[in-house]
């Protein structure tokens, strides 16, 4: 799998189970079997709304963090949940 | 300026409890053909009282609506359920995935061909030793036998990643690379766990459980073997790290029960955790009003279990941000106090008070559904 870039579209996994949680959500992947902790609310809100975004950055800024001091850790985050198959590249219509 | 909003670490929240269970056991008949001396459901004949199929499906509904994303169903055997299949499938397919434990007896090459079919199901067959004269001491005569048959049938119809699962004793505990070579051998995972002294494990604890130098080859076994599982059975020996440095071993290091863990028993009892089937840690029945969500956010001892814990005659010890104090059902078994190590601390901070249980004021399990003299003793000798 390509690297998590910021200016391609992304959803939210269709394999993948979201719970919400005091602390935020746990995702879990029903192929991998992995557990996934998303630690704050306003990710699961932007894990949600990626789908709705011509990309992730522009989900980052519309849902999260207008600010660009939060920005990296937002795009931290969504790089690790990709890398985990909790996120995934958004395919273009064919 | 923080980047995201301050929030204490997770397993501090973990502790606070969850809306559902992260991993929760569902138990589904005390009846087994075999009679494991460390079997920590005392498990054998079946209960009259057991969930019906109609009961079992209206269960796993409730769980998939708390959106519980897989169980851990066992036993007993649970293959002994003739609704076994039927329950299982209706769980897979509502979103639900199992994982079920089975000693293998009833896995045969037809069953094996039905399992590699559904999806989101994984298979654990049980094995203490790698040879009969080691496991079948532990879990009977020929029991042996029966769990490598079963390990081929998954392997020749093609089950991948199924997982062999080891309770580690004094006896095994020099086979973990043999256990390793065998699972590889089957393109299956091996899973190692921790002995507890519930049901039957009560009276043969003291006999199979590892010696403080065994439990130091496990830690740095499990370091060395990242791809074996461990059901962060061994948060205790994260002791080690303050002794030796380097990392705590992988997966949630805290006791879970009650908080992201429990056990649903074949009756419908909610438990703790699937290592205390005793009275006082029985929340409440999933046939009560309200449900197994009920019994998992609202009752008194989930609540309680929920609250900060003190750490006791263990707040002197510069490991317990490590080891957590240890396991809560190995403690109460022992006779131990709660608050206090676990009997298996690796500093033997126990082991005074170990020897100063009085014999008879251990607790017993609450229920015992062992058949009448099935039960082998443990033959093999103690190693000291």
């Amino acid at each position: 799998m390509p690297p998590f870039d910021p200016e391609a579209p992304y959803r939210l996994s269709p394999r993948v189970g979201l719970r919400p949680e005091p602390f935020g959500a746990l995702a879990y992947h029903y192929d991998t079997r992995r557990l996934v902790f998303l630690k704050s609310p306003d990710l699961v809100d932007l894990v949600r709304a990626l789908e709705q975004h011509a990309s992730a950055g522009a989900a980052i800024d519309a849902v999260v963090a207008p600010a660009a001091a939060r920005r990296p850790a937002y795009v931290t985050a969504l790089a690790s949940l990709c890398e985990s198959g909790v996120v995934e590249p958004l395919e273009p219509a064919a | 300026m923080s980047t995201t909003p301050k929030t204490p670490p997770l397993v501090e929240q973990l502790k606070g409890g969850l809306d559902a269970p992260i991993c929760l056991t569902w138990e589904l008949t005390y009846a087994c053909n075999l009679a494991c001396v460390h079997c920590l459901s005392s498990s054998g004949r079946r209960d009259p009282d057991e969930l019906s199929t109609a009961e079992a499906k209206d269960l796993v509904d409730q769980l998939a609506a708390l959106q519980v994303f897989y169980v851990n169903i066992g036993g007993g055997e649970p293959m002994l359920r003739k609704d076994f299949f039927d329950i299982v499938e209706h769980s897979v397919t509502n979103g639900v995935g199992v994982k079920f434990s089975t000693n293998g007896t009833y896995l045969d090459r037809a069953a094996a061909e039905r399992l590699v079919e559904l999806p989101y199901l994984d298979v654990q067959i049980s094995l203490d030793g790698m040879t009969p004269e080691v496991n079948d001491a532990v879990r009977g005569e020929g029991s042996h036998a029966k769990a490598v048959a079963a390990m081929g049938h998954l392997r020749d119809v093609g089950f991948e990643d199924f997982k062999i699962s080891i309770v580690c004793t004094r006896h095994n505990v020099d086979q973990l690379d043999e256990f390793k070579a065998l699972a590889d051998d089957h393109g299956a995972q091996l899973r190692i766990t921790r002995l507890r002294p519930s049901g039957r494990g009560v009276d043969s604890y003291h006999d199979l459980r590892l010696t403080n130098p065994q439990q130091r080859q496990v830690f740095h076994w499990i370091l060395d073997h990242p791809d074996v599982l461990t059901g962060d059975s061994f948060f205790h020996l994260n002791a080690l790290t303050t002794e030796i440095g380097g990392p705590n071993l992988p997966g949630l290091n805290m006791c879970g029960a009650g908080r992201v863990v429990c056990l649903i028993d074949p009756v419908g009892d909610v438990y703790a955790c699937p290592f205390v089937i005793h009275d006082e840690f029985l929340a409440g029945n999933v046939r009560d009003e309200g449900g197994f969500a009920r019994v998992w956010r609202g009752s008194a001892l989930f609540t309680e279990l929920r609250e900060p814990t003190s750490a006791g005659a263990c707040a002197s010890c510069g490991s317990y941000d490590a080891c957590q104090g240890g396991c809560m059902a190995t403690k109460f078994f022992t006779g131990l106090p709660l608050d206090g190590p676990d009997p298996d601390c690796i500093h033997g901070h126990a082991d005074d008070a170990l020897a100063g249980v009085a014999a008879g004021s251990v607790p017993r399990p609450s229920q015992d559904h062992s058949r009448p003299g099935a039960v082998v003793p443990v033959s093999l000798t103690r190693k000291r």
